[in-house]
């Protein structure tokens, strides 16, 4: 779909300083402007997905940077694309669109750079209200950070120096003449397309646009004409003078996102964000950049009628930077690892669902998070291990609350005793909530996930009995090695689809699953005289839930595999690995109950 | 005072009353006084001269006060972290004032939550409260060992999500027995406990060990008796991350035969339970 295909969709022409600017508007102009720059090689076409998400809530202006898309080209080209003049642009698009009111700017790449430009110069002021940066540092901030780290080189920035000089590879070669223009109209223009499908898992469709050749060729002047010079006299009072939210693309090949260290120096209402992706996150991540804009936005237009500061709109829990405004569904969130896990998101500003088979519980988890700092929260009572109950609870999710970005199958029952007193009725309980319940969240939400195409992560609460052999523990360890084989499968198949899957396995923590665990072969009595031991034991050991929780959310920021969270978990898998005939003979003890 | 407590209105009961009263009045004032920047040292001073002013000269624990996250007891790991900080206060932080004056011979102890501002957070711990004051007088009544009731106590806190933070008391108690103090021209104190008190509590502790009952309410197996006659200072203390929240009072327990008779609190006008009935009617 390209951006005039969309409804409501204007077209019009700019014209300032001898060039004719073609600027695109979306929804209801009587609602505050947004502004979508886009970089280098693109055109307006970029924000494509954005747009028409953020379209619905607010005025959305999208215009091709002078030389790109349907704009035309200075002639000169050199000289034409000076900051100053791109200044004048964005000032005369302002004007146009929005005469009396300042507009919201969004900035990725090179849309970013000079927007950084417009959120520091003197003349500008009053005309914007925030702006959102990705991708694309001030050329100001930029000579800075190098000078400091070349005028005072410890080991560490001498490391950051050669590393964005490695990753800034594009930027010398744009500097040599004639040789980039003939590469984009020859065979790197052709090229292009697929290696932004294979590189960037950026989705084919209509763009790039037919015009990337052209646009690539004329937007090299955007180096030549002004990142030497920045970089070596960098303006000294480049001060943003509104509300910056910087999204920090985690996997950007261009960019170091160490860039960004001392950023609240030049930007005092700074506002971070993380984002799980690579370089081109307006095609790849869009539901996740529309929705930190649409709030950002929001939270400006909130702050400008009742004067509070932005920030302190937004959560700044330790991972709020990373998960703020996600969709978090938890299994087993009504107590234990999943509510405490549903609650750490919820401090991290996620919204988040809590399913449990307890309905009063996952309410209660729902309006807890709430007042923790969820944006919003919902309970729902699902069994996990009822199939056609989860595909219903995934039919709602989608349709009310939109495709869940973490996904945490953490719901599981206990089961204690020897092999031959488990029934086959006591296999089936088990297995049927702690394997399938987990196949069903990963195979229902996983697909919804994937067909999104825009990233996520699963993560699944196996144990350390996933592999630590236990002569009382048979059943309850086969669910739960299955969970952990399933979640490192499912990871080497997701990994194409840039959804992460991690296992968890926690070990002894202090929770009520030994309240509620099964012990085969024991009467009533003796079994309620087994779960207060168990309980008694784990409560002794009580090692805290919130700290797997931590954990959880800790795997998912770094992606990892398997996570063995208590010392004797992690002592377990060493084991495991370095002398599994050990773990096979403490199998054989007999458990102190 | 098993006998004496049977009526209600014992001059007895009054005493003790009128000094939990007094704690409370010294709680509400220190706390309507209490300010952006102000110490947990300042607010403990402020409540122990204000109740010097009126008379107080020994103490059954000194004030103490918890500002931000140490209402939570976050991290407290040993005794000397109950003591007040340097902590400021700051707008929308929570707070616990504490204490047990001894006035003419009777103790009280009490806790009082607030917030400096709104914090709709506090405000559902301390609403939750309230089951936890029900629960705690029923299963008195029927005469439930104190180990039960406790764990009755804590898994009702996990239900409603919290954490039980009167865990991190000194033997995880819930309670501890209050009785008269004999009032002497010097009481001294030791590590902030009145050494009178002190002394009491170690004799219900040497007597009760030997007809099997302690004036301490915990989760251990020493707590496996029936509730004992006498007064009992209860302070379920709820924590949330970074928030706590308690109430701590007098609960009376006789030994009558009448239910209604047979445990009561102490006074049921005080600043929590207040808060309650009003928000009962404002719903």
């Amino acid at each position: 779909m390209s951006l005039l295909d969309l409804p409501g969709a204007r077209e019009r022409r700019v014209r300032t300083g001898g060039i004719e600017l073609c600027v695109v508007e979306l929804g209801d102009a009587a609602r505050p402007t947004v502004v979508l720059v886009h970089g280098y090689p693109d055109s307006k076409e970029v924000w494509t997905e954005v747009a028409k998400q953020l379209a619905g809530q607010w005025h959305v202006v999208l215009y091709d940077v002078r030389g790109h898309g349907r704009s035309t080209a200075p002639k000169p080209l050199r000289g034409g694309f000076t900051l100053e003049k791109l200044t004048d642009d964005f000032l005369a698009v302002a004007d146009a669109v929005s005469p009396d009111r300042p507009v919201h700017l969004v900035g990725h790449d090179w849309g970013s750079v000079q927007s950084w430009e417009f959120v520091t110069v003197k003349r500008t002021e009053g005309r914007i209200a925030s702006f959102t940066s990705m991708s694309g540092p001030s050329l100001d901030h930029f000579g800075h950070w190098i000078k400091q780290r070349m005028s005072r080189p410890t080991p560490r920035r001498v490391g950051q120096l050669l590393g964005q000089g490695a990753k800034s590879w594009y930027v010398y070669m744009l500097h040599t003449p004639v040789l980039p223009e003939l590469a984009w109209r020859g065979p790197l223009g052709k090229q292009w397309p697929r290696m932004l499908q294979r590189l960037e898992k950026v989705p084919a469709g209509d763009y790039p646009t037919s015009s990337l050749p052209d646009d690539a060729a004329h937007g090299a002047w955007l180096y030549r004409d002004n990142v030497r010079a920045r970089l070596s006299r960098p303006r000294t009072d480049a001060y943003a003078h509104v509300p910056v939210q910087l999204i920090t693309p985690t996997g950007d090949v261009f960019l170091s996102e160490k860039l960004y260290d001392q950023l609240e120096v030049w930007a005092p209402q700074l506002v971070r964000r993380s984002l799980d992706g690579k370089h081109w996150v307006p095609r790849t991540r869009p539901d996740r950049l529309a929705s930190w804009i649409d709030e950002f936005v929001a939270a400006n237009e909130a702050a400008a009628e009742d004067g509070r500061p932005v920030q302190d709109t937004v959560p700044s829990g330790a991972y709020a930077e990373r998960f703020g405004g996600q969709l978090v569904l938890v299994t087993g969130a009504a107590g234990g690892i999943g509510r405490a896990t549903a609650f750490a998101f919820a401090e991290a500003g996620a919204r988040v669902v809590a399913v449990d088979r307890d309905a009063e519980g996952a309410a209660r988890t729902a309006e807890m998070a709430r007042l923790i700092g969820a944006p919003a929260a919902w309970g729902e009572a699902v069994d996990v291990s009822d199939e056609q109950a989860m595909e219903k609870l995934a039919e709602k999710v989608a349709a009310e609350y939109g495709v869940v970005d973490v996904l945490v199958n953490n719901a599981g029952i206990g089961l204690s005793g020897s092999f031959l007193d488990t029934t086959s009725e006591d296999w089936r309980n088990v297995l049927d909530v702690n394997l399938w319940g987990v196949i069903h969240g990963c195979r229902i939400f996983g697909r919804q996930m994937a067909e999104r195409g825009q990233g996520g992560h699963i993560v699944n609460t196996a144990s350390a009995a996933a592999y630590q052999p236990s002569r009382a523990l048979p059943a309850y360890s086969t669910s739960k090695a299955a969970v952990l084989m399933l979640s490192e499968c499912l990871r080497a198949e997701f990994a194409d689809r840039s959804i992460g899957v991690s296992a968890i396995c926690p070990g002894i923590v202090n929770t009520n699953i030994t309240a509620t665990a099964r012990f085969a072969g024991a009467d009533a009595a003796e079994e309620q005289r087994l779960r207060k031991r168990t309980s008694r034991l784990y409560g002794l050991r009580n090692y805290p839930p919130e700290r797997v929780a931590d954990a959880i959310l800790k795997a998912v920021v770094r992606n990892q595999a398997v996570v063995p969270v208590t010392p004797e978990a992690r002592g377990a898998r060493l084991l495991s690995r370095l002398s599994p005939g050990a773990l096979r003979g403490i199998a054989r003890l007999k458990p102190p109950l | 005072m098993t006998s004496a407590v049977k009526d209600q209105r014992a001059p007895e009961l009054e005493g003790f009353r009128e000094v939990q009263r007094l704690a409370y009045a010294c709680a509400e004032a220190v706390a309507g006084r209490l300010r952006p920047g102000v110490t947990e040292r300042e607010a403990a001073r402020m409540q122990r001269d204000w109740l010097r002013e009126r008379g107080v000269r020994d103490w059954f624990h000194l004030p103490f006060a918890w500002f931000g996250d140490r209402t939570a007891f976050a991290g407290f790991k040993v005794p000397l972290q109950f003591f007040p900080t340097d902590r400021r206060l700051e707008p929308g932080m929570p707070f616990i004032l504490d204490m047990a004056p001894v006035y003419k011979g009777f103790t009280a102890d009490i806790g009082y939550s607030g917030c400096l501002g709104l914090n709709p957070l506090h405000d559902r711990l301390l609403a939750d409260l309230e089951d936890h004051r029900e629960l705690i007088l029923r299963e008195v009544r029927e005469r439930r060992p104190l180990r039960e009731i406790y764990e009755d106590v804590e898994r009702l806190m996990i239900r409603q999500g919290y954490a039980n933070r009167h865990r991190a008391y000194p033997f995880g108690v819930i309670a501890h027995k209050v009785d008269r103090v004999v009032e002497r021209r010097w009481a001294p104190q030791v590590f902030g406990f009145g050494t009178r008190s002190l002394k009491g509590l170690l004799s219900d502790a040497l007597h009760g060990h030997r007809e099997g009952w302690s004036p301490l309410w915990s989760p251990y197996r020493f707590s496996d008796h029936p509730p004992q006659p006498g007064l009992w200072a209860v302070e379920p203390h709820l924590g949330f991350r970074g928030t706590g929240a308690k109430f701590e009072e007098i609960l009376v327990v006789t030994d009558s035969k009448d239910p209604e008779q047979s445990a009561f609190w102490l006074d049921d006008d005080l600043p929590h339970v207040r808060r309650w009935a009003e928000e009962r009617v404002a719903a």
